[in-house]
């Protein structure tokens, strides 16, 4: 192991830990007030929908909505799955399956 | 060893440890072209094995691994850009972490430290879900964060043996189990009319953000703009109330 990538690795091991530990640190001793528990409450699904949204429009980084868009088709499935049985892994399991029939069929 | 059993005291490994750790073993697949892809690009870059194996077992942090992997196979290897790198790549974090302190405060630091370690996007998500539907679970939180990091080592570890058998493992489509996943995850809470205004605002910012900003930058700025509007909206409601 070489020094130089070693104290590279435990950099980016130390910085990550910090952005994920650092809020849980800064309230340990006060509590979180409760004005910032109530702005905090939407996050989750802020996060859900930014982390969805551009992987099913933008797979390749620009915007494609186009049936083209296997992504998209595939997140069409995912979400009808979704209301139809309320399960996770079988909206996963249907949406997996769209997507890689249609990418292994080439269509 | 003495250090770790006290800090499992504090967590019991109890069967809702083992709840988390089942609920998660099917969504990890999700996670196990992108460990490959990282063990293979980190050989092709020039990263022996250990070195490989040793950056997923402490960093455990995917999009960020990709970037220094590729900053150092370019022959870019100075510690402060990479690691500050790193650190814009994964400041996303800091909104997760926050909106889960009001959960973890109360836990010993040892453990708040064990927990947030395993915070990634995918086991975030999987302990929100977990809070929405039956209440927050310290030890469903070890057991999907447990499951999510043994799967990172191993496909890392897999892609380390297989570097040179397979190309690409991005290319199977399974890398879209995660969106899937959180498809499932997102719509049971657009319940009421606030939550579908805050999912459309983090759309359209997400959207440009991802079209016009470098990085991941996009999503803290959907993920703020979500937050100030729910957040006013509530203040509205309250009024009307």
């Amino acid at each position: 192991m070489r020094t130089e990538i070693f104290l590279i690795i435990m950099g980016m091991a130390t910085v990550t830990f910090l952005t994920r530990f650092t809020p849980v640190a800064i309230f340990r001793k006060t509590g979180v007030p409760l004005w910032f528990e109530r702005w905090m409450k939407h996050v989750p699904t802020g996060i859900l929908t930014a982390l969805i949204i551009p992987a099913l429009l933008l797979p390749k980084g620009h915007l494609d909505i186009s049936i083209e868009n296997h992504y998209l088709l595939a997140g069409m499935v995912a979400v009808m799955a979704t209301y139809l049985f309320r399960n996770i892994i079988v909206s996963m399991s249907l949406g997996l399956a769209v997507m890689v029939s249609l990418r292994w069929l080439g269509v | 060893m003495e250090r770790l059993q006290r800090i499992f005291q504090h967590i019991p490994i109890t069967s809702e440890f083992w709840v988390g750790v089942w609920d998660s073993v099917p969504l990890t697949i999700g996670v196990v072209p992108f460990g490959i892809t990282c063990g293979i690009m980190a050989l092709t870059a020039g990263l022996t094995a250990g070195e490989a194996l040793l950056m997923s077992t402490c960093v455990f942090a995917g999009a960020s691994q990709f970037v220094a992997i590729t900053m150092l196979g370019a022959g870019v290897s100075g510690w402060s850009l990479i690691v500050f790198t790193t650190l814009l790549i994964n400041i996303r974090h800091l909104l997760m972490g926050a909106s889960l302190a009001p959960y973890i405060m109360r836990l010993p630091i040892s453990v708040q430290a064990l927990l947030s370690f395993g915070m990634v996007d995918e086991t975030y998500a999987i302990t929100i879900d977990r809070i929405h539907k039956k209440g927050y679970s310290a030890n469903y939180q070890l057991g999907a964060n447990t499951a999510f990091y043994s799967v990172w080592i191993l496909s890392t570890a897999v892609g380390v043996l297989l570097s040179g058998y397979i190309t690409d493992p991005l290319a199977w489509g399974l890398d879209f189990a995660m969106p899937a996943i959180f498809l499932a995850m997102l719509i049971p809470r657009l319940i009421n009319s606030t939550a579908v205004v805050v999912c459309g605002v983090a759309a359209l910012v997400a959207i440009m953000g991802a079209l016009y900003l470098p990085g991941k930058w996009y999503i803290i700025l959907a993920c703020l703009s979500a937050t100030v509007v729910g957040g006013l909206l509530e203040g509205e409601e309250q009024h009307a109330n």
